[in-house]
């Protein structure tokens, strides 16, 4: 199962480089929010695997704090795109 | 049957890391903000409900909580992607490709005159 886990790590490290690749070059500041989404989505699914890895409970609910952080603070740069803010 | 369901869970899990991967490649390649959203949002919520449910079968005594944070992505990353993509339409953002019709242009005009 160990090759399995270093699969699935390196995975989610090339996406999480991609969204990054992508938070940098983005032309518009909407492209960056995108990345940043994404980014926050795939931390958190990473976050509880490593509950999984490390046998450590206390782990999911980081996940699920950072789920929540992670939308806040998308639904706010929306809302500041928007021109309501 | 434990084994049975611990497999299953680590099918789902790999299931769901190669569909977070092809989520940040369509990020990375695609050519607008409307088909980044289009990409980035559906493929990774695919992939973490995946991921998340995988691990709550694996380790059957955290499955509530795993479902509890597949339920708030379920709900919430739809809701952030339309709140983004309306967004950016009213920040003036316009896809790269002409539009044949645009129904919400209309309906902003509605709402200015109102």
């Amino acid at each position: 199962m160990n090759i399995f886990l270093i699969i699935v790590f390196s995975l989610m490290l090339l996406a999480l480089i991609l969204g990054l690749a992508r938070f940098i070059k983005g032309p518009t500041s909407a492209d960056r929010v995108v990345a940043l989404d994404t980014m926050s989505i795939i931390a958190t699914s990473a976050l509880a695997l490593l509950a999984l890895v490390y046998n450590r409970y206390i782990y999911m609910d980081i996940s699920l704090v950072y789920a929540v952080l992670g939308f806040i603070g998308v639904i706010v740069v929306a809302r500041y795109l928007e021109g309501a803010l | 049957m434990m084994e049975i369901i611990k497999y299953i869970g680590y099918i789902a899990i790999g299931i769901g890391s190669i569909f977070l991967f092809l989520g940040a490649l369509g990020i990375y390649r695609m050519p607008d903000v409307y088909n980044r959203l289009q990409a980035g949002t559906k493929a990774t919520t695919l992939g973490a409900m995946s991921t998340i449910l995988g691990v709550g079968l694996v380790e059957p005594t955290w499955f509530v909580k795993a479902l509890i944070i597949v339920v708030f992505i379920a709900v919430s990353n739809p809701l952030s992607s339309h709140a983004l993509a309306r967004g950016a339409y009213r920040a003036s953002l316009t896809p790269f490709m002409k539009k044949k019709m645009d129904a919400y242009e209309s309906e902003i005009q509605n709402e200015k005159e109102d």
